[in-house]
């Protein structure tokens, strides 16, 4: 077959050249085509959500074109947001994520750091250890976890089950090993010289990491920031499990408990909060998609 | 000067036997501080992720009330529970199937992103991976809502085609696909973004090469694509595999398992028995029959990833 095409292209060498290009020009057409077909896959969900949040109950259950707005309102956000409840897992939302992005940076900068430059006894088995971490998903620990912090509470009579902070103890095991896992990638891409010369300078292992190694590898910790933050947003099974008072919940579970009662589904109600749970998250993304891709990236590739 | 001080320290110990100072300097120099830093990680490790997964053992073993120690009663149990068998045959169908499509989907668009120039493709990945940045269960809610049997937006669309009402989430086999369906909406732009960076190390003049020697455009992928993109695709299948076969979030908001179990996976059958049956051993069980495939699965990405370690 090949010597057909080089029996070929050897006298029409201009006619060929011209397919080419218009072969390259059906090509991308055929790429946008399916490109917008698959944008409109993706998108639908959250279009849909903008669209029933701008509807009031009524519009909802007279069945009119479901992918219209007739008479677009308000209500439904100023509803929910001027609701104590709803601000309340909004505010719960809110803490958890902070506090837990803070909790994972503390603990996972300085190990990445040492377990990336400061070889000693057993760090290469904890790195592999840490990835393997990153590996066990929540649905297999909270059940164990659960148990634990039910006897905890026996025994010292502290109760953390059904507290909003428990989760704080909690989502560092998701968040730590990955952020940990892209670190070591990211200090040690960072070239040995940069930190010998500190060190012969007179800095102190801390110098070193916090006026060197911290500010070259900001974009790592950005992404592993925007990881962290993510992730403890978007938690569903630690909270469903481990908190039930309503005061006590955190957006996710919040919508899911609280708007949705017995049969009546409040519909336009429900995908104003799941557009609002999901805005802190697209908001950043928005802003940082490098910072954001990177990070996904780096999971995989890193190491 | 770290060198330095350290043998300086070891010929002092050698000439005077004083070997302790050499010791505890050399413990505050280095492995030390390196010790304190990694000392919170270890902890959690330990203490959050290692016992509860050597408790969950345990766990496995007690009887309901956790007063008796009843050995493999608990999996004697389960395995003579049709259910069991049908949650079994569901996780697998899920998260084989799922994969499979994500990991098709997502090759697919990455290749139609990677067609179009470069200063457009931004546009495009960015809209392209919304699914995977919404939190799943705020997304899941909306393909609820989506699948919703009275006013369902499918079903209201789907009428002006003529094809009669579908019940998403009423039959046990559209309920599936639905599962199915979502999970690969969420999963796809994950694999679509790995592939993209996958796509755009390949050097041109492979393709040039072949495209020298008449490939077509299949062979071009088969022969090129393929082969370079290889260790991308097994890590990228390998973890989607993991996340996949431990999802909870859509399948429970979506059916919560129904319609009469039929779209139960490990994850959401072991909260359903565990948490909300309160029989936490039999929970606990449940669960960690997943414990084998995650194995494997963590097993083989660890090959790749150390063997790709060594070659760079």
């Amino acid at each position: 077959m090949s010597s057909l095409t080089i029996d070929k292209s050897g006298p029409t060498r201009k006619v060929k050249y011209g397919s080419m290009s218009r072969d390259r020009a059906w090509a991308l057409r055929w790429s946008y085509f399916f490109l917008v077909l698959f944008a409109i896959f993706s998108l639908t969900p959250p279009i849909y959500m903008l669209i029933t949040s701008l509807k009031s109950s009524a519009e909802i259950s007279a069945a009119t074109n479901p992918w219209w707005v007739y008479h677009p309102t308000l209500s439904n956000y100023i509803e929910l947001l001027t609701s104590n409840q709803f601000l309340r897992f909004f505010w719960n939302s809110a803490w958890v994520s902070i506090i837990v992005v803070t909790i994972t940076m503390l603990i996972s900068v300085p190990a990445a750091f040492a377990l990336a430059r400061m070889k000693f006894w057993g760090s290469a088995t904890l790195a592999t250890g840490v990835f393997l971490t990153y590996l066990i998903p929540d649905s297999l620990l909270f059940i164990p976890l659960f148990k634990m912090f039910a006897v905890f509470g026996d025994w010292t009579g502290i109760q953390l089950v059904n507290r909003w902070y428990v989760l704080l103890f909690i989502y560092p095991t998701l968040t730590v090993p990955f952020c940990t896992w892209i670190m070591i990638g990211y200090f040690a891409s960072i070239p040995k010289e940069l930190d010998e010369a500190a060190i012969i300078d007179g800095a102190s292992w801390f110098q070193t990491l916090t006026r060197i190694f911290i500010p070259v590898a900001l974009p790592g910790l950005i992404a592993a920031t925007i990881f962290a933050f993510t992730v403890s947003w978007a938690q569903f099974l630690y909270p469903l499990v481990f908190t039930t008072s309503t005061d006590q919940l955190v957006l996710p579970v919040g919508i899911i408990t609280t708007l949705i009662k017995g049969d009546v589904f409040n519909w336009g109600q429900i995908m104003t909060g799941a557009l609002l749970g999901a805005a802190p998250p697209l908001i950043i993304y928005a802003f940082l998609m490098d910072y954001y891709i990177a990070g996904l990236t780096a999971g995989a590739t890193k190491g | 000067m770290v060198d330095v001080a350290f043998q300086s320290n070891r010929a002092a110990a050698a000439q005077s036997g004083r070997r302790r100072v050499g010791l505890r300097n050399a413990l505050r120099r280095k492995s030390m501080a390196a010790f304190l830093m990694t000392l919170p990680l270890i902890l959690l490790i330990a203490i959050l992720v290692l016992y509860p997964a050597l408790y969950s053992l345990h766990l496995a073993t007690l009887n309901k009330a956790m007063t008796k120690f009843v050995g493999f009663g608990n999996f004697e149990f389960l395995f003579k529970r049709d259910t069991f068998w049908l949650v079994v045959k569901q996780s697998c169908i899920f998260a084989i199937s799922a994969v499979i499509f994500k990991a098709l989907l997502g090759f697919i668009v990455a290749h139609f992103v990677h067609n179009v120039p470069a200063n457009k493709q931004r546009k495009w990945r960015g809209m392209l991976l919304v699914p995977w940045v919404i939190p799943p269960a705020m997304s899941t809610l909306a393909w609820l809502w989506l699948f919703d049997p009275s006013y369902s937006a499918f079903n209201y669309t789907l009428s002006f085609f003529g094809i009669g009402p579908i019940p998403w989430t009423g039959d046990a086999m559209w309920a599936r696909f639905s599962v199915i369906l979502v999970n690969v909406w969420y999963g796809a732009p994950f694999f679509m973004i790995m592939y993209l960076a996958a796509l755009k190390s390949v050097p041109d003049q492979l393709y040039e090469a072949a495209a020298i020697d008449g490939a077509n455009w299949w062979q071009r992928i088969w022969y090129v694509t393929l082969p370079m993109m290889r260790n991308i695709i097994a890590i990228t299948t390998l973890f989607s595999l993991i996340v996949t076969f431990a999802n909870f979030d859509i399948v429970r908001i979506l059916t919560a398992g129904g319609p009469l179990d039929h779209t139960h996976i490990f994850a959401t059958w072991a909260f359903r028995v565990g948490i909300e049956g309160s029989d936490v051993p039999l929970g606990a069980s449940v669960s960690l029959f997943m414990v084998p495939i995650l194995a494997v699965a963590a097993i083989f990405i660890l090959r790749d990833i150390t063997k790709r370690g060594n070659e760079a």
